[in-house]
């Protein structure tokens, strides 16, 4: 991990819900690997003062981007922000996705909205090309597909709504999918926390390892504060261990979704 | 710039510090999280986060909320207790140049006494901080540092469990802090630390809920540094011991802020959270005050502050 100045490539609508912001990042972007995030400091905050996680989206030469939904101070601030200005960042930081293998088991990718960031380095430095099943409630919040789709990857979009690809949940086709085949796969996953949930359950019904990467609300990002604890299993029971850390990314086997009374 | 040399050294008790600058405990893990982006060996010490005998799970999430200038946290001190400690981070920190400071914390007198012992017979330790002040913990913690009569208790037992230097982190829930600060120097303390955070709560106005699962926590950050600042100079008033003051600290100026209240050190806390080079800021920027204003050593800022009468 390092910490350095970077300065603001473009920062750009991409969508109607979605910002796309580059920065030349020397130090960091070599060291990226998937499922990474770096931990920014948005400078024209006054009285937020904490920096504020993202997972980077794509890496170019020295340059790396995010993808963010401007929803809240920090976010609505940096969407203010104009290429030449500067922020603060540290990263990579975390544990990220396992690359897979050549000859290895065929990647499966369950993206909830957002979480397609987070999985575009995956697919890219994959030797195997698989499958990424993405979902959302509308359209708007189908991202990246035709990024995926240029990597040489399957792309498979639910709405709840309908409004694109297949109605219903993300899950639905991956069952499907799963049902079908008996080659050998792993699920990769990033998305909200009732979505990891049902994956994880899923990846257990069918015997196929997952790797989740989990969502917690966090602070100093380096495994200081214990903030964004999670509950994983350690021994005969379980500890709280740290999501900027020994996560985000966490083996589905390990996560305790209802902690014992 | 030039100017004159300056001695930045400080003494606690027996320690000596090669700066005023340490960090605050709880915002600092261990030392060896911060090691990849801060040159540790320029601190004045390393402060780690509070240690009771056995492990300690923490509380439920969310344990820290942003607020306006600062940050409520309730982790409720999850830690490796004394064994995990010496085996997981011992080994890194005892080759460190500059000493470490271990937190400790109990739920009964001899509990406290019993780390003390553990840690005096580790060798190399720099000295103790004996955390009364914990707002978010059921047992133990600030029950110890708001009754004048446990204090003394708590912090004689530790006296007499150890030669290490103690310092006492005073909690800033008293009505004055000048009985309690007495009561510590007069048990044995070698220093005070003062403060711990602030009790406080935030709630979410669409789900009526509190931000915290603990509900309530303990307030950090710039926001606290006024009132730190003024606990410091209630303190430095009533005792002949140091203090390091510490409560939202920034930048250099915070720094000389709460020396002139009285306090001969300083730790940074919340500002490591959003920016790790604080600590080494500060002390760039101490140096640098020092120089502009013709001082060659920083007793020379220490209880300045002029108050007329």
């Amino acid at each position: 991990m390092v910490e350095q100045t970077v300065q603001i490539v473009s920062n750009e609508r991409n969508t109607d819900l979605y910002f796309l912001l580059v920065v030349r990042a020397p130090k960091i972007a070599p060291l990226v690997q998937p499922g990474q995030f770096a931990h920014i400091r948005i400078l024209p905050l006054r009285e937020a003062l904490l920096r504020r996680p993202f997972s980077i989206f794509q890496v170019e030469g020295d340059t790396f981007s995010i993808l963010y939904k401007a929803v809240g101070k920090g976010t609505e601030a940096l969407s203010r922000m104009r290429p030449g200005e500067e922020l603060s960042a540290i990263g990579p930081l975390g544990h990220g996705f396992t690359v897979p293998q050549p000859g290895g088991e065929t990647p499966l990718l369950v993206a909830g909205g957002y979480g397609m960031a987070a999985m575009y380095l995956l697919a890219q430095r994959s030797p195997q090309k698989g499958t990424v099943f993405v979902g959302g409630r509308r359209r708007v919040d189908i991202l990246c597909e035709d990024e995926f789709r240029a990597l040489g990857w399957d792309v498979r979009a639910t709405t709840e709504d309908g409004s694109h690809g297949e109605k219903g949940l993300v899950t639905l086709p991956l069952i499907a999918e799963l049902n079908r085949g008996k080659a050998r796969r792993r699920l990769f996953a990033c998305g909200p926390t009732p979505m990891l949930k049902a994956v994880g359950k899923i990846a257990e019904e069918f015997k196929v390892p997952a790797e989740l990467s989990m969502d917690e609300h966090m602070c100093c990002g380096v495994g200081v504060c214990l903030t964004c604890v999670i509950p994983v299993k350690a021994g005969e029971g379980w500890e709280y261990q740290r999501t900027c850390t020994e996560g985000p990314v966490f083996d589905a086997r390990q996560v305790v979704w209802e902690v014992p009374k | 710039m030039g100017g004159a040399e300056v001695n930045l050294s400080v003494q606690i008790g027996k320690l000596t510090l090669q700066n005023p600058v340490t960090v605050a405990s709880g915002t600092f893990g261990y030392g060896v999280e911060y090691a990849q982006l801060v040159d540790l060996n320029q601190l004045g010490a390393i402060v780690v986060k509070g240690i009771r005998l056995g492990p300690v799970r923490g509380n439920p999430t969310p344990r820290t909320v942003e607020v306006a200038s600062g940050l409520i946290n309730a982790i409720g001190l999850q830690g490796p207790g004394v064994d995990g400690f010496i085996k997981k981070y011992w080994p890194f920190l005892k080759e460190l140049k500059v000493p470490t400071i271990i937190n400790i914390w109990g739920t009964t007198v001899e509990e406290y006494a019993e780390v003390a012992r553990c840690f005096d017979a580790l060798g190399g330790v720099g000295a103790l901080e004996l955390n009364v002040s914990c707002p978010n913990i059921k047992e133990g913690g600030a029950q110890f540092g708001t009754d004048c009569k446990l204090l003394s208790q708590v912090v004689a037992a530790c006296r007499k469990a150890t030669t290490l230097p103690l310092i006492t982190k005073m909690s800033p829930n008293v009505v004055s802090i000048a009985p309690y600060a007495k009561a510590a120097e007069e048990a044995g303390s070698d220093a005070l630390a003062v403060t711990n955070s602030y009790p406080a709560m935030a709630i979410d106005i669409e789900t009526r809920r509190p931000k915290l699962a603990n509900v309530t926590g303990g307030l950090t950050g710039p926001c606290i540094k006024p009132i730190a600042i003024k606990l410091v100079w209630e303190a430095a008033k009533s005792v002949k011991i140091p203090i390091i003051g510490m409560g939202g600290i920034q930048n250099a100026a915070d720094a000389v802020e709460f020396m002139m209240a009285g306090a001969a050190a300083v730790a940074v806390g919340t500002a490591n959270f959003y920016e790790p080079q604080t600590a080494l800021q500060v002390i760039t920027g101490l140096r640098e005050y020092m120089q502009r204003h013709g001082l060659t050593d920083t007793r020379q800022i220490v209880g300045s502050v002029l108050v007329e009468k």
